[in-house]
């Protein structure tokens, strides 16, 4: 170990004092003083290197600090030369002796060699064995994740696993001597002889037990790895194709091309020779080829030409206009074909171009705005004020042009809006002409065209401006309009409400009324008109007379459940009638009700109930917490109470609980209470893979019992997760028995490979 | 409790033992040594009940009609599978006209089907789904399974159809009588018990038992199809009501004083003194409790399996002559003199519900097989059919020319009520609607007024009790056609009954159970899981299924600053805030949106104003 770093140090020195030696050089006419004592320094370094390099601990040479100009045979000192030592150096006065070759190229290997990387210690490369080991044995034991899974999935497990395969065997195999002895058996055996169908040995022919066991599983996996390559090499081909494809590098696409081209000249000339008819046309073929590369102009700012054109454009005018030409020539093949309206408004040269950009919504506001709708203007506009905020300057003229080619097309509504829109448009086509003009011209002014775009919108600013003024002030309007029109269809609502509202205090006193709004709003489900019994009507208004006009909603219910329980029901038909009333009947029935309605005159069983209702609403409702204590804060005393603000403030509210069951049935108490008894039956811990109490009461819905289920199905329910065999072994299980082919010993070929490790490792763990 | 129809488990005759030697058995293709055994073959004849009512359909071509119509495309159909398409057609090659499993209806299927899908579920994991599918698939198969053995319950319901635009309620009992078989002929009959004053009856759950007490002592049990007397005492005292526990081997009788029990030999068992003045009996079969309301005005249960008041719960609401139970729930209705019914379980001490259905007092309760439908009659003449589903009105109301005393439904809904010495019953549509009170089905008249109703379950026989005596009435179609050989058969011997009622006694529901809506049971309690939750955060201090913060992905390239992961971090915060936002937004939207009133509809004109 020692020696390494000792050699490694030494060769770094020696390199290092190479590197150094040329600006060394430079340096030592300077200041050959320092030079030598460096030189020295290294020197001695280089020896004690030496020295130590045997390992032994030599004796230490008599060190000469002071200047001598004595030689000393044992330390060879450069102070003389006044040069620094390289290794070269030491060999120079060797070089002509043959002898010392061999050293000589052995040093010059030490020197090409490279230094060698000091080994790691023990931890770190057990560190890496292991993660390596882990790896693999992941890897290795990943392949069961399928199994693992399948099984865990499984409703049912049978163990042990291994399942001996159900000998399918002809039932004359089973049985000696058997014979056909029923009818029917009788009748299918004579068929069978008849159709010369195998009966009794081999029940299957050879072909079908052939096609049967047609391939196994070896084959089948063969075939699939196959496949797998075929697949494979084609994607690979295909990328490779996709990658050559992106590659952006003229210069590559010209090589390949090259590369072909010469490769096909070849293959046309060794066909010449060959094959002359076919190489004719072969040869058309390439003529076609360069007749369509022609034809097409493909490349027409990449030729020759038109690349020296482009250098000349700097300077030449004629060579300009060539080149121009040649690229509007171009567009116009490339371009799309336009739409006639468009193309009918395109009047610019150069600004055709541009036109295209401008965005339909400006030539469909314009079309709307000057179409005969008025019921569309208010939108329009609207939508004109907002492109016109958008409009870029450049775009104004175009827009100007629409004006212009729409200007005399009809004559427009006398709005106000439209008014200034005219003005604006034709003071716009005034310039518009003005700028054709001076585009005719061959020096097109930009100073002119600037001022009279920036005129344009700054007229087309104020025109927005005022536009949207008009609009705001008509919108108000509108507004008003729409609030009039709301509130006058609101006032009929509260002038019917107001009635209500006013009659509300006296308004039960009279039943007739009550009855009215009980019909009014009365059951939907209640197909047959309900009205009151008259003779209790008198009786019962006293006791129906509420406290208050706020209680609005209990009102309500008792209007419903007056209708719910006093309305007459049609009698029911009954053929025999009971024979006592048969005899009197009127008089008794009539004797009854006047019996009945004596009994019931005093106690009214509406009120009651409703009073019960509200007691038990009451009762359920969370109750509010008054921390107040009297006496903080303020004086306190008998007949003294709390402030109202200190009772609010220490008032806690309690939240209001869900609605009750029985908020929207009259007629019904349903009790809130809990049933603590049965909750201690229910499930109160949801179980693992569930996170909402729904879904898991979805998988608990159905019974399982016997009671509600068929045997077969009873028994599906409850089979065990895990079944097994009394008596049999279980063993573990194997790779054979999932379909796996890989021996057990290469299953974990790292754990085998150095069991030691790892049983050390697991020691270490059981320590821990 | 809810039970599914079963398919029927007769229990065939027991073969005489003694004949058992072992017969090699014989083949059909044998020769045939005893011609006679031939003629025979089919096995035992069933126990026929009184269906011959209707007249004779061919059954088979209703059914085949049935199995081809379903059209349903939602039941799947698992295709069979097969290696190979050419053995699909056997050795002789012929097709099977009839490929799969053979198609079940989908009305069928449905009635089975219990999770209620119409309820939205939250958004949930893929593990969770999977458990969700797994769960539904086994629904499925359940209930195509059941629906499947539907067709084991080869018994049909009887019915009374009267010639074009005949009233049935003008049939009579002696028409029907004349009508039917011999055997059903005999379940129409008359006890003529003058002596001891009007009866009250009840019939055993098996339908087989009769039990009537007279209210001047008279208690006798009988087997009413073989008119077998199993005992007859006085008891010397005023008989309020009478009736079976869980077998026919027990009988609670309210008398005058005290709640007596007696076996079927008449022998006293128990006097119970902390039931006195009991005026109404109920047996709740699941529970083995029975329900006693008194004239002090407490209802109070007794478990008979161990002897023990479970509960006593003072109605507050005076003398408590009115009680029936749902067969459903096994909630006690209590009819009360101030026109409410209350709904009691042992469980609570106030009642569960309460409704108002009358002006006057309720005379009589009665509530369907099903849990669905309750009958009250007033003291006001009217009888109303209120719905028990969760809304409490009624559906249907008539006044009665003299109010109802008396009411009861059938196993099937039919309803009956006594007024005075007139029985009426009411018929609905099928067996899950109201009776419709437009016309009644039947009427009848007794010789007294009627003091007690019952319908016989498993028979299509009302049995009346009056003043005259015991009046056994046929009525077809009123009961169940098909019954459970295992939970109340009619037919079983005293060793099946034993067994029976060991498992009945495991299977013992505890009273505290007995609530509103027993499907409830099946939910999770969420406040007790909110609460466990809420301590679970106090005991940890922190929200363990909280939601972790975003934590940004460590990046390469010097994309990892942390300006730039606070930046990241934000970007997420902002954008759950901003759901949040919306989110309340929506539903402030959706609430204003409730509130406004529609007013009246814009109209195309609206556009001219400006």
């Amino acid at each position: 170990m020692t020696a390494n770093r000792l050699a490694e140090s030494l060769l770094a020195l020696s390199q290092q004092e190479e590197l150094a030696d040329l600006p060394k050089d430079y340096l030592l006419s300077e200041s050959e003083d320092e030079g030598d004592n460096d030189g020295e320094r290294k020197h001695q370094k280089l020896l004690e290197a030496i020295s130590s390099l045997d390992g032994k601990n030599r004796r230490k040479l008599a060190e000469r600090s002071e200047a001598s100009l004595k030689v000393s045979e044992f330390s060879v000192s450069s102070e003389g030369s006044g040069e620094k030592l390289v290794l070269a150096d030491l060999l120079e006065p060797v070089k002509t002796s043959s002898s010392l070759a061999t050293v000589k190229k052995q040093l010059s290997r030490v020197k090409s060699k490279k230094t060698v990387e000091l080994p790691l210690n023990k931890e770190e490369i057990e560190r890496i064995h292991r993660e390596v080991a882990f790896n693999k044995t992941a890897q290795v034991l990943s392949k069961w994740d399928p199994v693992v899974l399948k099984n865990r999935q499984a409703e049912q497990l049978v163990f042990p696993l291994e399942k001996e395969e159900p000998a399918i065997a002809p039932i004359e195999h089973v049985l000696s001597g058997w014979k056909a002895r029923t009818p029917l058996e009788q009748e299918i055996f004579n068929l069978l002889h008849k159709n010369k169908q195998p009966v009794t040995d081999p029940l299957l022919t050879p072909v079908e037990k052939a096609s049967l066991r047609a391939m196994s599983l070896e084959e089948a996996k063969m075939r699939r790895a196959e496949l797998q390559r075929a697949r494979a090499l084609q994607s690979y081909y295909e990328a490779k194709a996709r990658r050559e494809k992106k590659i952006k590098s003229k210069k590559y696409h010209k090589v390949v091309k090259k590369g072909k081209a010469k490769k096909a000249l070849k293959e046309f000339e060794q066909l010449q020779k060959v094959n002359p008819t076919v190489a004719l046309e072969e040869m058309e073929k390439i003529e076609n080829a360069r007749m369509m590369e022609r034809m097409s102009l493909k490349h027409q700012n990449s030729g020759k030409w038109a690349k020296s054109k482009a250098i000349m454009a700097k300077y030449d005018l004629e060579a300009r206009q060539a080149m121009q030409e040649q690229l509007s020539k171009n567009k116009e093949l490339t371009q799309k074909l336009q739409v006639a309206s468009e193309s009918e408004e395109e009047e610019g040269g150069t600004e055709d171009v541009e036109e295209l950009l401008v965005p339909d919504v400006v030539n469909e506001v314009q079309m709307n705005a000057d179409g005969p709708n008025p019921w569309m203007l208010r939108s329009c506009t609207s939508d004109t004020k907002e492109a016109a905020t958008q409009e870029d300057p450049e775009q104004l003229p175009e827009l100007a042009a629409h004006e212009v080619s729409a200007s005399g097309a009809e004559e427009r509504p006398v709005a106000e809006e439209e008014i200034l829109l005219r003005e604006f448009e034709e003071r716009q086509s005034l310039r518009k002409r003005s700028e054709l003009n001076q585009d005719a011209e061959p020096a097109s002014s930009q100073e002119t065209k600037d001022s009279s775009s920036q005129e344009v919108l700054s007229e087309l600013r104020a025109l927005s401006q005022k536009l949207k003024e008009k609009h705001q002030s008509r919108k108000q309007k509108a507004s008003s309009e729409g609030t009039v029109p709301q509130v006058q269809r609101e006032e009929p609502a509260p002038e019917e409400e107001e009635p209500l509202l006013l009659q509300r205090p006296e308004r039960v006193q009279t039943l007739e009324e009550l009855e009215e709004l009980g019909k009014e709003d009365c059951f939907q489900n209640k197909e047959l008109p309900r009205p009151l019994l008259e003779g209790q009507q008198s009786e019962r208004t006293p006791n129906n007379r509420p406290d208050a006009p706020k209680e609005k909603k209990e009102k309500e219910q008792l209007i419903n459940l007056q209708n719910f329980l006093t309305t007459q029901s049609p009698s029911v038909r009954s053929l025999a009638v009971p024979t006592i009333i048969e005899e009197l009947e009127d008089e008794e029935e009539r004797n009854h009700r006047q019996m009945i309605k004596e009994a019931f005159a005093g106690d009214d069983v509406i009120r009651d109930f409703l009073k019960e209702k509200r007691e038990a609403v009451e009762a359920s409702k969370p109750k509010d917490v008054d921390l107040t204590l009297p006496g903080w804060g303020e004086w306190g005393g008998v007949g003294l109470k709390p402030s109202a603000k200190k009772r609010r403030q220490f008032l806690i509210k309690a939240p209001e609980g869900p609605p009750r069951k029985d908020k929207n049935l009259p007629n019904v108490i349903i009790s809130e209470k809990r049933n603590i008894h049965a909750a201690a039956h229910q499930v109160q811990v949801l179980p693992y893979p569930f996170t909402h109490h729904r879904q898991f009461e979805r998988t608990i819905q159905t019974p399982i019992g016997s009671t509600w289920n068929t045997q077969r199905a009873f028994q599906k329910l409850t089979t065990p997760k895990v079944v097994t065999k009394p008596g049999h072994i279980i063993k573990p299980i194997k790779a054979e028995d999932v379909g796996y082919q890989s021996s057990s010993r290469s299953d974990l070929p790292v754990i085998q490979r150095n069991p030691k490790r790892i049983t050390t490792r697991h020691n270490k763990e059981e320590k821990l | 409790m809810e039970t599914a129809p079963k398919p029927g488990k007769d229990v065939p005759p027991k073969k005489d033992k003694l004949q058992t030697k072992r017969k090699k058995p014989r083949r059909y293709w044998e020769e045939e040594t005893v011609p006679t055994t031939a003629g025979a073959s089919p096995g035992p004849p069933r126990n026929k009940k009184n269906r011959e009512l209707r007249p004779q359909r061919p059954k088979n071509a209703h059914i085949l009609k049935k199995s081809r119509i379903s059209k349903k495309p939602q039941v799947p159909k698992k295709p069979r599978e097969w290696k190979n398409p050419e053995s699909q057609s056997g050795l002789s090659g012929a097709q099977d006209p009839f490929p799969g499993p053979a198609p079940v209806p989908v009305e069928v299927v449905q009635k089975f089907c219990r999770i209620d899908k119409s309820r939205k579920l939250p958004h949930s994991k893929a593990k969770t789904r999977s458990r969700l599918e797994v769960a539904e698939a086994e629904e499925e198969e359940t209930s195509i399974k059941a629906a499947r053995s539907e067709l084991l319950l080869a018994e049909e319901p009887g019915f009374l159809e009267g010639e074009d635009g005949e009233d049935t309620a003008k049939i009579c009992q002696a028409d029907i009588v004349e009508a039917v078989d011999i055997a059903s002929a005999a379940k129409h009959f008359d006890l003529n018990l003058r002596q001891f004053g009007p009866y009250r009856l009840n019939y055993s759950r098996t339908g087989r038992h009769l039990a009537f007490g007279g209210r001047r002592g008279h208690v006798a049990a009988l087997d009413w199809v073989t008119k077998k007397l199993m005992c007859e005492i006085n008891v010397m005292e005023a008989v309020r009501d009478i009736r079976f526990l869980h077998s026919e081997a027990l009988l609670a009788v309210a008398q005058n004083r005290w709640l007596h029990i007696y076996d079927n030999q008449g022998i006293e068992l128990h006097c119970i003194r902390r039931c006195d003045r009991v005026t109404r009996l109920e047996f709740l079969p699941f529970h083995f409790l029975l329900a006693t309301a008194s004239e002090t005005g407490f209802l109070t249960y007794l478990d008979v399996s161990v002897g023990k008041i479970v509960a006593a719960l003072n109605a507050r609401a005076g003398r408590l002559d009115v009680m029936s139970q749902n067969p459903y729930n096994a909630v006690i209705h209590l009819g009360h003199s101030n026109g409410t019914v209350s709904l009691w379980s042992p469980a609570m001490k106030e009642p569960l519900a309460k409704i108002l259905c009358h002006r006057g007092g309720v005379r009589a309760v009665a509530v369907d097989s099903t849990g669905t439908y309750m009958a009250t009659s007033g003291l006001d003449h009217q009888l109303k059919i209120f719905d028990l589903r969760g809304t409490y009105q009624p559906l249907s109301t008539r006044t009665l020319p003299h109010g109802a005393g008396h009411l009861a439904f059938s196993q099937r809904g039919l309803l009956v009520a006594g007024m005075g010495d007139v029985v009426n019953i009411w018929a609905g549509q099928g067996k899950a609607s109201p009776p419709s009170l437009e016309q009644p089905y039947l009427t009848h008249r007794l010789s007294g007024p009627v003091h007690g109703l019952q319908f016989c379950p498993f028979e299509d026989v009302l049995g009346v009790g009056h003043t005259g005596g015991i009046t056994s009435m046929l009525v077809p179609g009123a009961s169940e056609p098909n019954f459970d050989g295992l939970e109340s058969n009619p037919y079983r011997s005293r060793k099946q009954r034993q067994e029976w009622e060991v498992k009945a006694l495991l299977e013992k529901v505890p009273a505290e159970l007995i609530c509103l809506d027993p499907r409830a049971l099946a939910e999770v309690d969420v406040i007790s899981l909110e609460q466990g939750k809420k301590e679970q955060i106090e005991r940890l201090g922190y929200d363990p299924q909280a939601k972790a913060p975003f934590q940004p992905k460590p990046k390469q390239k010097g994309r990892s600053s942390t300006a730039s992961l606070v930046k990241r971090k934000r970007k997420v915060m902002d954008e759950e805030h901003r759901d949040k936002v919306r989110q309340s937004l929506q539903q402030q939207h959706h609430k204003e949106a409730k509130a406004k009133p529609t007013g009246a509809r814009p109209s195309a004109l609206d556009r001219f104003v400006r």
